[in-house]
């Protein structure tokens, strides 16, 4: 596994140093190698496609521009992480005063109903329990505070070491364990009705 | 609430992290044989991890990777240039060395209108007109310039005339090059033509000394 991950790092490297030096087909393997990790955290901070596409996409663009500045001897993911995930914190806090997605369509994949309902508070027990599980991941998620959801999801969907979610968050070890700590409090307390 | 030590708690969560000290470890899994308020706080912690974990893992849709290319800065060659001289600072700055110098050169050429000549002791110089007299011979380059030159005599050095006129006799003999500079191309690589044999003499001397 490790020597794995090793290979994997110097074929990114490789990749880098391609786009370095001009070649912007190199970066395109790049993207193919992470877009589905990427999305994956910007759907589950955001809890809407639309939303994770624009802002997964802005991630890699940001990357491409800023290549010149990522350190090799350090991991790829946790740098496209750290600026995917400063993305979609910046998009929750603007969105905040009006979170309701009027512009989209109700019905539309039945996901902005549940960011919607995330906002506005808890359902009430009987429709909870007819969620269909994914369903209830979704809301759940949404409904953790914003600062406990980004470890959590790092922690329980990517599966990364407290350390790693530290250095994408730029914070202590200390602070990330506590907010894990806090964070599966809440998910404990929230699904007391499960 | 519970009455439970609050330090049960916290090796809940380190047990979860994975990082419990194996005699912490065997007092956690006492406490919980014997509390059943702290079983079922610790049963609901693990419900909701494998609850999380049980997530369907969401792909990117299709056509994201397009979709992020086609995001990407148009302007690749720039981009590129511009990366090339952050990566190469010395070559930036002989780049910025070279374009500032030859500024110079080029308003140097557009300022200075005035009639200069070369000085030798054997020329004749006649308002801005320089004649090389027939019979005499001149040592040494001549450069006149915003003037005109006319030669019947014999040279022993290049002729260059800039911003002016040259008129040779069929008597005259130049024995070096011969060049007249209009355009500012012309005299810019004429300036660092001589700086270069400034800079670098030897090779014309030498020549002439094994001769």
């Amino acid at each position: 596994m490790e020597r794995r991950r090793y290979a994997l790092d110097e074929l990114i490297n490789k990749r880098i140093n391609e786009v370095l030096k001009g070649k912007q087909d190199a970066f395109e393997e790049i993207v193919i190698l992470f877009q589905h990790r990427l999305y994956h955290v910007c759907y589950r901070m955001l809890n809407n496609k639309q939303e994770a596409e624009d802002i997964a996409q802005e991630a890699f663009v940001r990357a491409y521009i800023n290549i010149h500045t990522f350190d090799q001897k350090r991991k790829f993911s946790t740098w496209i992480f750290r600026i995917a995930t400063n993305l979609c914190i910046d998009r929750i806090r603007k969105k905040k005063p009006d979170y309701h997605l009027d512009a989209e369509v109700p019905g539309t994949e039945g996901l902005t109903m549940y960011s919607q309902i995330a906002a506005a508070g808890d359902l009430p027990e009987e429709q909870i329990e007819k969620m269909e599980a994914q369903e209830r991941i979704r809301y759940e998620i949404g409904r953790l505070p914003d600062k406990y959801r980004s470890v959590i999801i790092l922690r329980y969907f990517e599966e990364l070491p407290l350390q790693e979610i530290g250095d994408i968050l730029e914070l202590p070890l200390g602070t990330v364990k506590t907010r894990v700590h806090r964070g599966r409090e809440a998910l404990r307390k929230q699904m007391g009705t499960m | 609430m519970n009455t439970c030590p609050e330090k049960i708690i916290d090796y809940m969560h380190a047990y979860l992290d994975e990082d419990i000290r194996p005699e912490e470890e065997r007092e956690l899994q006492e406490h919980l044989a014997n509390c059943s308020e702290c079983k079922e706080i610790m049963d609901g912690l693990e419900e909701s991890i494998s609850f999380l974990k049980s997530a369907t893992q969401i792909k990117a849709p299709a056509g994201f990777v397009d979709g992020v290319i086609a995001r990407l800065p148009k302007e690749k060659s720039q981009v590129g240039a511009q990366r090339f001289l952050r990566r190469h600072p010395l070559l930036s700055a002989a780049a910025m060395f070279l374009l500032l110098m030859s500024a110079t050169l080029f308003s140097s050429y557009g300022n200075d209108q005035h009639f200069s000549v070369s000085k030798q002791p054997n020329l004749v110089v006649q308002g801005e007109t320089v004649l090389v007299p027939a019979g005499e011979t001149i040592k040494g380059d001549i450069v006149v310039k915003n003037g005109s030159l006319r030669i019947e005599g014999q040279v022993e050095g290049d002729v260059t005339v800039i911003h002016g006129s040259k008129f040779m006799a069929s008597t005259a003999i130049v024995t070096g090059e011969s060049e007249e500079i209009d355009k500012a191309f012309d005299w810019l690589w004429y300036k660092i033509k001589n700086t270069v044999k400034d800079i670098f003499p030897s090779s014309k001397e030498d020549e002439k000394q094994e001769k």
